[in-house]
């Protein structure tokens, strides 16, 4: 017999009263970037960084601009979960502990559309 | 959740405890494990490099010139090694952590087993990347 009521388990939001939104989160971002930072890591091996010719025509060609910014959005997602898990590991205090989580998050989310935009400047701007 | 002043008092005050880490035998699953999560957050550091070289793209030639420069230097090359091999490390015991995700190889035997798969893989990885990078 379940201990649990049946208007907990219908409402599925566990101890940490937030369900499983974060995990899922987590590995679908994971699995995402199991192809993409291959790509990136061929892409980098392939020259592109060697002149600022060659990155901007890398960059100018839709399919590459498309995956970069998938793998951008991605990664800063991503980043930010797995740090959120960390402060909520090691910092106890109930200031510090939102504090960093924000933080976290605002300067992720920043750092990401930045790379993003500059992106599309190569990308789009020329 | 304690205050900021509670959680320093509990520190200094002699609870009992739970069994902590150290008297464990240390083992390579643990060491891995640690890894997975410094890896991580070396990798969340290491996407303000990857920031400043798509910056510096978007700022023009002459940007993009001192950008390459720095990341071409022996230190930048020394950071870009270090976190190639932490991006393959956390790739590799990324999947094996899906893996558990789905329920799979949670036998001792095979979590063993996998870790040195693991270790294998991101070192192979991590020094094919470096031997076509550097020869092409």
């Amino acid at each position: 017999m379940s201990l649990r009521s049946p208007l907990g388990r219908v409402r599925g939001l566990g101890s940490a009263k937030e369900g499983v939104h974060h995990w899922w989160q987590q590995r679908v971002t994971a699995i995402a970037l199991v192809p993409l930072v291959f790509w990136f890591v061929v892409s980098i091996i392939a020259n592109v960084g060697s002149s600022y010719e060659h990155m901007h025509a890398w960059l100018s060609s839709p399919g590459n601009a498309t995956l970069l910014i998938l793998l951008l959005v991605a990664v800063f997602h991503h980043a930010q979960l797995g740090i959120q898990v960390v402060i909520e590991d090691y910092v106890h205090c109930a200031v510090m502990k939102p504090i960093a989580i924000i933080a976290t998050k605002l300067l992720a989310t920043a750092a990401g559309i930045y790379s993003v935009v500059c992106v599309l400047f190569v990308a789009i701007g020329g | 959740m304690e205050s900021c002043r509670e959680a320093r008092a509990m520190k200094s005050q002699s609870r009992p405890l739970s069994p902590h880490l150290q008297i464990y035998k240390f083992t390579l699953h643990m060491a891995m494990s640690i890894s997975h999560r410094i890896t991580g957050v070396a990798l969340a550091v290491g996407t303000i490099v990857l920031m400043y070289w798509l910056a510096s793209a978007a700022h023009g030639k002459e940007a993009y010139e001192t950008a390459a420069s720095v990341i071409g230097s022996w230190f930048g090359y020394l950071l870009i090694f270090g976190w190639s091999a932490a991006l393959f490390y956390h790739l590799c015991n990324g999947i094996r952590h899906l893996f558990w995700d789905a329920g799979q190889g949670f036998e001792i035997e095979q979590i063993k087993k996998s870790g040195i798969v693991v270790l294998g893989a991101a070192a192979a990885l991590t020094v094919l990347a470096w031997i076509l990078g550097l020869a092409i």
